[in-house]
């Protein structure tokens, strides 16, 4: 199989009749999925579905930033998505996909930290975002990113109760104020099979890179956070060319982004 | 108890969305929505059953996995995931619940996986999730004796009434006046066509006369999600027009 993708490959066909660069069809992002959710997207690429929800909750600031609300993101590959996914802690794979969505919002600025102060040093905002793949089918890392930005466009903050400095959240009540975002950033992961650069890739091909790079950019077009992987090494001009294409796919994969 | 909360009559469910084949790498799949409760399902297997000595050279293993996803509860915050004691229980009585409508035998040493998420809860989590389950072993192709159908029934405020939302299930938080502070929530799966029950839980008290009341309005309730469960497993193989 790995010495048959990689000859498709090298010909620019991949095992679906798709270009290297081609993502797969269609791709849809729909907000407001599920009702339990803050705010939500479900994200398809080709037979991928991930959903991704937002839960608001307060909390006492770190000590460090005592001004400062903060994020949490959290990944379960579920076993319903996949035969491949197994029940019990959170591997290794779901770890990692958590962290690189993590950074891609965290260091892109985009949710503005100060702005979800309740009152400085005694409560915050907390934001879980929660990413869940429903048909795991290949590419979760760039379906997982841009629905964690779709489902932060999608979120409302939950009503705020105070007596006597107490806060409680009232879940039933929408404030219809959303949550302020600097900017928007997404991720596309760039893979290297053989000699060759493809995104967008089936789980077959997974199985046989070599490396990947997943490059966020915001939507004027910088990199706000970058992660490679795989077992084998890249070059200084191998990383330029993976994250020109990155960027370019992501101008591609923006357009999807509900207005 | 006058009128209920949403102005439901005494055994009218809240409206079903039933759909198959959402999970595609599944063998079988099915989303069970019931009100704001929603369930999906996914069917893998038979396939080899590990450790060894979990094997059973009779009969295939049934192994059912309830979780309610982090993003789920529409009355509270974030759910920890990673799962909890009830959720194991749960996934025990549904594996007890679907079973009798089994026929495992053809599947010696094998184990069939049904995993179940709750994305959206608002009470009737467990039911809407054995009725989405059995959807999705029947459009996996199991033999089965019948489908599965569960609902959840009880008594509030002196009253028997079909298919508790969460603030039914809180009635005291929710209203000033009431004549019984209890709340019974009595959980039912049951064969419809067979007319035998599977799952059979009760929280709460109740009499022998309204137990019985319950059990009856819970069978003709079954009948009407079997039919909606019957129509989304006949759409799954309609020939496009």
């Amino acid at each position: 199989m790995k010495n048959h993708i990689i000859k498709l490959i090298k010909q620019n066909i991949r095992l679906d009749g798709r270009k290297n660069d081609e993502y797969r069809k269609p791709i849809k992002i729909e907000l407001g999925v599920t009702e339990g959710a803050e705010g939500s997207a479900r994200v398809t690429i080709g037979d991928t579905i991930v959903v991704v929800g937002v839960k608001m909750e307060i909390m006492s600031p770190y000590p460090d930033s005592p001004d400062q609300g903060t994020i949490m993101v959290g990944a379960e590959l579920i076993p319903l998505a996949s035969p491949d996914f197994e029940s019990g802690p959170p591997r290794i794979e779901a770890i990692e996909l958590a962290r690189v969505i993590d950074r891609g919002v965290r260091e892109s600025k985009c949710l503005d930290f100060k702005s979800m102060c309740i009152k400085s040093g005694e409560k915050v905002w907390v934001c879980a975002i929660d990413i869940v793949p429903i048909n795991a089918a290949g590419n979760l890392f760039d379906a997982s990113a841009i629905g964690a930005l779709a489902a932060l466009m999608d979120t409302e903050l939950p009503g705020l109760e105070e007596t006597d400095g107490v806060y409680k959240i009232n879940y039933e009540e929408k404030s219809k104020q959303g949550i302020k975002l600097n900017n928007q950033p997404i991720s596309c992961t760039v893979w290297k099979i053989g000699d060759n650069f493809v995104v967008d890739p089936l789980p077959d091909e997974e199985e046989v890179y070599d490396a990947r790079l997943t490059v966020a950019f915001d939507e004027s077009n910088d990199i706000c956070a970058m992660q490679k992987g795989g077992d084998h090494s890249l070059s200084a001009e191998e990383i330029m060319e993976m994250v020109e294409l990155a960027s370019k796919k992501c101008d591609e994969l923006r357009k999807y982004l509900p207005k | 108890m006058k009128q209920r909360l949403d102005g439901r009559k005494l055994d009218e469910i809240r409206p079903i969305k039933a759909k198959v084949g959402v999970v595609k790498n599944a063998i079988g799949s099915a989303m069970f929505q019931q009100g704001k409760t929603r369930a999906i399902a996914a069917v893998y297997g038979p396939r080899e059953l590990y450790p060894r000595f979990l094997q059973d050279p009779e009969k295939g293993m049934l192994r059912c996995n309830y979780n309610m996803l982090p993003f789920s509860g529409t009355n509270g915050g974030r759910i920890r995931p990673g799962g909890n004691r009830r959720s194991k229980e749960i996934g025990l009585v549904t594996q007890k619940a679907l079973l009798p409508a089994l026929d495992l035998s053809e599947f010696p040493n094998a184990v069939v996986d049904i995993f179940i998420e709750i994305d959206q809860s608002d009470a009737g989590s467990r039911c809407a999730g054995i009725c989405a389950a059995s959807m999705a072993l029947a459009h996996a192709g199991f033999q089965m004796k019948d489908l599965v159908t569960a609902v959840g029934v009880g008594e509030v405020d002196n009253t028997i009434v079909a298919d508790l939302d969460y603030k039914e299930e809180h009635y005291t938080e929710f209203v000033d006046k009431f004549d019984n502070e209890h709340v019974t929530d009595i959980p039912v799966a049951m064969m419809p066509n067979l007319g035998k029950v599977t799952l059979l839980q009760l929280d709460g008290r109740i009499k022998k006369e309204q137990l019985k009341k319950s059990l009856e309005m819970a069978k003709k309730v079954c009948m009407e999600i079997y039919e909606v469960q019957k129509k989304a497993l006949k759409q799954a193989y309609e020939v496009a027009k």
